[in-house]
């Protein structure tokens, strides 16, 4: 198990029903724990509308989690 | 520059940080928050960022318009919070010594701003439900989800 640092946004936040959470979590991979989140709270987004984000970063979804990272998904953008 | 700000936008001040003696030319793009979408009427827009990335992604976007284009300088402002109809909600500022490449390069911003920054926006519609726009799923509304 690791433990990460989760922000959410938008309609993410909005499913998740908090803005951020630390979470211990056998997910070795964004994706892993992004499925993990979903089969949880129901987020309607599936995984290939949404991004990773590790550390202020994009990241490809395989991407392996460490200890103490904060991780974002990043639903589909609407800026403009 | 690239920010996310959280307080109104001042188009002449912003359009001031360009000032260069090597431009001859300068474009401006502002985005306002419109009273429609998709056919139906909106009464305001809520916009969020995860700031830290799309600042970062933002500067990345102005780092290529200067790569691409022969610009001098490159400024692009989002806003978030509530906003309402005619509030001006993204402002985008290109100097060049010439217009041609200032106008290429606000378009090439302004489209990879909406394309690839992490900012949301949820409508507030007149007939009272709301909207995160884009974030449609199989059986919701062909642009949005509805909550």
């Amino acid at each position: 198990m690791i433990t990460v640092h989760i922000q959410y946004f938008a309609i993410l936040r909005e499913q998740r029903g908090v803005a951020r959470e630390t979470r211990s979590t056998p997910a070795g991979t964004a994706a892993a724990l992004y499925d993990e989140l979903r089969a949880r709270y129901g987020f309607s987004l599936p995984r290939d509308r949404v991004r990773a984000a590790v550390d202020e970063s994009f990241v490809a979804w395989d991407t392996s989690l460490r200890d103490g990272q904060t991780v974002v998904f990043i639903p589909p953008v609407a800026g403009g | 520059m690239f920010c996310i700000s959280t307080e109104p936008l001042d188009p002449a001040a912003l359009q001031r940080t360009l000032a260069d003696a090597h431009a001859g030319a300068c474009v401006t793009f502002e985005g306002w928050v419109r009273d429609h979408n998709d056919g139906r009427p909106v009464l305001a827009l809520d916009y969020e960022a995860y700031a830290p990335l799309a600042e970062k992604e933002g500067a990345r976007i102005l780092a290529e318009a200067r790569e691409k284009f022969a610009i001098v300088g490159a400024v692009c402002i989002h806003r978030v919070g509530s906003l309402r109809i005619g509030d001006l909600a993204v402002w985008v500022g290109v100097s060049a010594a010439h217009r041609g490449a200032a106008f290429d390069a606000c378009r090439f911003v302004i489209d990879e701003t909406k394309a690839r920054v992490p900012v949301w926006k949820k409508e507030h519609y007149a007939v009272g439900d709301t909207a995160w726009i884009n974030c449609a799923t199989r059986g919701d509304h062909a642009a949005a989800v509805k909550s």
